[in-house]
C-alpha cells in the first residue's frame, strides 16, 4: 500500500476485499441485529401465528432469530403475543425485568395493543402491554399474519442498528407498577 | 337403555316427591326444579340409580335474576352408558346463595363450583377449598353478577378505556 | 421407585412451573412438590388466560358474539363456532340449508385435523423431536391455505354463523380438499407413524406413562381423545349426533393398550392420528354428496331473536365436548351464555394423576402434553 499524489491510500487490489473499514457501532449493531433472539411468550391465539412463523413456511430462521429462547436471561426480544390479563401482568413485567439491556419488545396482536376485541367489557384484561413494559413495535391484526411478524422483526433491527455505544438514553423505562403483593 | 326426559324426571319425582319444585317437559329442553336441601340426596341418587347412571357432570352454571332476586345455578348431567340427559336448577337467595357441595359425587363439579363462586358468588356449603379459580386472587366483586360495575382502575393500573 | 440410601437426608422441594414456560402450552401454572425427581404432589393454578367471554357474549348481540367463540378454543376455532350457531338454532328453531351443512362438516374437520396436527407437532417438541414439529406445520399450512381462500383468515375464522356460512364454497376449493385428502391420508400419516409414534425414545417416554383409569376419567369429567385413550367409545358425533353427522361412516378410534398401559399418554396420542384418518373419510364422502343451493337461511342471518327459554347444546370438538348454555329472554341479545370448554375439565385430572406417586417430573411434561389443552378454553 503506498499514497499516491493527491493524498489516496492506494491498497493492493487483492486486499480491498479482504479488509473492511467500518465504526464500531456498526459491527456491533450488525452482529446484534442478526441474531435477535426472542423469548418464548407466547399467551393466546398470536402465538399459534408466532409459532407458525418460527416453522417452515414462514423460517424465521433464515433472520437469525431462530432459537426461541425459553429463559428471559438469554433472549433480547420480548414478544408479546396473545392478551395479558390481570393476573398475568404481574408476571410480565417480572420477566420484562429479568431481560439483560439492551432489549426490545414487539406488542403482537389487537389485545396488547389496546385491548384489542376485549376492551369494552373485559373487566379482567389489561387494555395494552404498554401500561406496564415500554413497547418499540406494534403489531396490528387479530392475528397478524407471519409475514407481518417479521416486518416487525425487521423494524427492530432496524433500531438496533441505529444504536450508539456512547448514547445509552435510548428511551426511558416506565415507573414501577404492579408492587409485589 | 336411553330413557326419555320426561320418563326421567317421573323417576325422580317418584323418589323425591315435593322436593322436585317443578316438572318442565314441555320447555325447549326440559328441565326440574328442586329444592336446595335435597340436592346432595339427588346427587347421589342420579349418579347410583341403575335405571340413570349419570356419572358425568357436563357442567354447573349460575344465572343471576336481580329482578326474581334469585340465581340459578343449573346442573348439567349426562349418563355414558344410557346415553341420556338431565338438567336440574336450584333457586337460591340472591343475598345469601348458599347450596351443598356436590364435589364427593363427581370430582370434576370441585372446579365448577369454584368458577361459580369466582363468577356469581355461590357458596358451595361441604367444598374443600372454595377460592377464586379464574379471576386474580385479589380481585373484588363477582363479574357475572348484572349489577357488576367494572372497577377504574386494578393496583393502580387503568382498567376503563372507554 | 426413588434409590434408599439411609444416612442421606433428603429434603422436599417447592417447584414452581410457571405461566412462563416452554411445554405448558399456554399460560397455566403447576406447584409442584418434588422429592429430588419424584412427583409427591401438584396444584394447578388456572385463570391466566381469563378474557371475561361470558360478561361479553351478555353486552353484545347474537351475531357479535361469533368472534368471541372463536377466540375460545383458538386451534379448533370452525368447531366453537358450529356448536354456539347449533346452540341458537336450537333454540330459535332455524332451519338450516343442505349445502350449508354439508360446507360446515368439512370446514369442521378439515379443522380437526389441523389441531391434531398441531398436537402432533407440539407434543414432539415438548419430549424433544423437533422435526415432527416442522413436518406437522408443514401440513397444516396447506389447510390453513384451505381455509383463506375460504373465509380470508388463517385462525379465528368467524364462517360458521347462525343460519349457515358466511360465503359460498367454491368449486376452486372442494378440489383443493380433494386434493389434500389424496395427499394427506396413506402417505403422510404413515410417514408420522414411522417418524414419531413406533420410535423408541417416544414409546419409552409415553408408554405407561400418566395412566388414566376410565372411571376416574368420566369422575373428572374428561371428555374427547383424552378419555377414548383409555378405552371408552365414546364419541358425540355417533352417540347423540347433531347436524348431519348420521349420514357419515366413520370409526372410532380407542385406547387398545399397545404399547402399555391401557390408557397412558401414549394410547391418547394414537386416538388423535387415528382420528386424522376418520376425518379425511368423513370429508371425502362429504365432497362427494354436497348437494348445490343456499349456503345461508338469509333471514337468521341479517339478526336473529329467539323466544325466549333456555337450551343446553353440546358437540364434539377436537378436544372434547364443547357446550353452550344459552338462556334468552326474548331480546337481541343473550341473556346467559356458558361456554363449557373441554380442556378445563380435562386439565382437572391432572393433579390426580400425579399424585400417585409414581410420576416423575420430565412425566408431567409428557402428561401435560398428552392431554392436549388450550388454556383459551380453560379460562375462557
Amino acid at each position: 500500500m503506498n499514497l499516491d499524489t493527491s493524498g489516496n491510500l492506494n491498497p493492493d487490489p487483492l486486499l480491498k476485499n479482504l479488509v473492511f473499514m467500518n465504526s464500531v457501532d456498526y459491527l456491533v449493531n450488525l452482529t446484534r441485529a442478526s441474531s435477535v433472539w426472542p423469548l418464548t411468550f407466547g399467551l393466546a391465539c398470536c402465538a399459534i401465528e408466532m409459532m407458525a412463523t418460527g416453522a417452515s413456511k414462514y423460517d424465521i430462521d433464515r433472520f437469525g432469530s431462530g432459537p426461541f429462547r425459553a429463559t428471559p436471561r438469554q433472549s433480547d426480544l420480548m414478544i408479546v403475543a396473545g392478551t395479558v390479563t390481570h393476573k398475568m401482568a404481574p408476571r410480565v413485567k417480572r420477566l420484562y425485568d429479568q431481560m439483560p439491556e439492551p432489549k426490545y419488545v414487539i406488542a403482537m396482536g389487537g389485545c396488547v395493543i389496546r385491548g384489542g376485541p376485549y376492551v369494552k367489557y373485559g373487566y379482567h384484561v389489561l387494555k395494552g402491554v404498554d401500561l406496564i413494559v415500554p413497547v418499540d413495535v406494534y403489531v396490528p391484526g387479530c392475528p397478524p399474519r407471519p409475514e407481518a411478524l417479521l416486518e416487525a422483526l425487521f423494524k427492530v433491527q432496524k433500531l438496533m442498528k441505529r444504536e450508539k455505544i456512547v448514547d445509552r438514553t435510548r428511551r426511558t423505562t416506565k415507573p414501577e407498577v404492579y408492587q409485589p403483593v | 337403555m336411553a330413557l326419555s326426559r320426561p320418563e326421567i324426571h317421573a323417576i325422580v319425582k317418584e323418589r323425591f316427591g315435593d322436593g322436585v319444585v317443578e316438572d318442565h317437559p314441555e320447555a325447549r329442553d326440559p328441565y326440574i326444579v328442586v329444592k336446595p336441601e335435597i340436592l346432595e340426596d339427588l346427587a347421589f341418587f342420579c349418579r347410583d340409580e341403575p335405571r340413570l347412571r349419570f356419572d358425568l357432570l357436563s357442567s354447573i352454571t349460575g344465572v343471576d335474576y336481580p329482578d326474581r332476586k334469585m340465581i340459578e345455578v343449573i346442573y348439567c348431567l349426562d349418563s355414558t352408558p344410557s346415553k341420556h340427559w338431565l338438567i336440574a336448577k336450584v333457586l337460591l337467595p340472591r343475598d345469601d346463595p348458599r347450596v351443598a357441595s356436590v364435589e364427593k359425587v363427581w370430582r370434576t363439579a370441585d372446579w365448577h363450583e369454584r368458577e361459580t363462586f369466582d363468577l356469581l358468588g355461590v357458596n358451595f356449603e361441604g367444598h374443600h377449598n372454595l377460592v377464586r379459580i379464574l379471576c386474580a386472587e385479589d380481585w373484588e366483586g363477582h363479574p357475572l353478577r348484572k349489577d357488576y360495575v367494572m372497577p377504574e382502575t386494578y393496583r393502580g393500573i387503568k382498567n376503563v378505556i372507554y | 421407585m426413588t434409590v434408599a440410601v439411609k444416612d442421606i437426608r433428603t429434603e422436599e422441594m417447592l417447584l414452581n412451573m410457571g405461566p412462563q414456560h416452554p411445554s405448558t402450552h399456554g399460560v397455566f401454572r403447576v406447584v409442584i412438590r418434588t422429592d429430588g425427581e419424584m412427583v409427591l404432589e401438584s396444584e394447578s393454578h388456572i385463570g391466566y388466560l381469563h378474557r371475561c367471554f361470558e360478561k361479553v357474549a351478555e353486552n353484545n348481540n347474537y351475531l357479535q358474539v361469533v368472534p368471541y367463540t372463536d377466540r375460545m378454543d383458538y386451534l379448533c376455532a370452525m368447531a366453537n363456532n358450529l356448536g354456539y350457531a347449533e346452540t341458537v338454532e336450537k333454540l330459535a328453531k332455524i332451519q338450516v340449508p343442505e349445502r350449508a351443512q354439508y360446507i360446515r362438516v368439512i370446514a369442521t374437520e378439515l379443522n380437526r385435523i389441523a389441531s391434531h396436527l398441531m398436537a402432533f407437532g407440539t407434543y414432539g417438541l415438548d419430549l424433544g423431536a423437533v422435526t415432527p414439529f416442522l413436518y406437522a406445520f408443514r401440513d397444516r399450512e396447506m389447510i390453513l391455505k384451505i381455509f383463506e381462500k375460504l373465509c380470508g383468515q388463517r385462525l379465528n375464522y368467524s364462517y360458521i354463523r347462525v343460519g349457515g356460512v358466511t360465503f359460498d364454497i367454491t368449486d376452486e376449493i372442494l378440489a383443493d380438499a380433494q386434493r389434500f385428502c389424496d395427499y394427506f391420508d396413506p402417505v403422510i400419516i404413515d410417514e408420522y407413524d414411522r417418524l414419531l409414534s413406533y420410535n423408541g425414545i417416544f414409546i419409552s417416554r409415553t408408554a405407561n406413562v400418566g395412566v388414566l383409569p376410565v372411571d376416574l376419567a368420566i369422575s373428572y369429567g374428561v371428555t374427547g381423545p383424552s378419555l377414548r385413550g383409555s378405552g371408552l367409545k365414546r364419541d358425540l358425533r355417533k352417540d347423540e349426533p347433531y347436524s348431519i353427522y348420521n349420514r357419515f361412516e366413520f370409526d372410532v378410534p380407542v385406547g387398545t393398550g399397545e404399547m402399555g398401559q391401557l390408557g397412558d399418554c401414549w394410547d391418547r396420542y394414537m386416538v388423535r392420528i387415528r382420528e386424522m384418518r376418520q376425518s379425511v373419510r368423513i370429508i371425502r364422502q362429504a365432497l362427494k354428496d354436497i348437494p348445490p343451493g343456499d349456503f345461508c337461511e338469509k333471514k337468521a342471518f341479517r339478526g336473529v331473536k329467539p323466544p325466549k327459554g333456555e337450551v343446553y347444546h353440546k358437540i364434539e370438538g377436537a378436544r372434547g365436548e364443547v357446550g353452550f348454555y344459552l338462556v334468552s329472554d326474548g331480546s337481541v341479545k343473550p341473556y346467559r351464555l356458558k361456554a363449557r370448554g373441554p380442556s378445563f375439565c380435562n386439565i382437572s385430572v391432572l393433579d390426580a394423576l400425579t399424585s400417585r406417586g409414581d410420576c416423575m417430573v420430565a412425566d408431567m411434561v409428557a402428561i401435560i402434553g398428552s392431554l392436549d389443552i388450550v388454556m383459551g378454553e380453560v379460562d375462557r
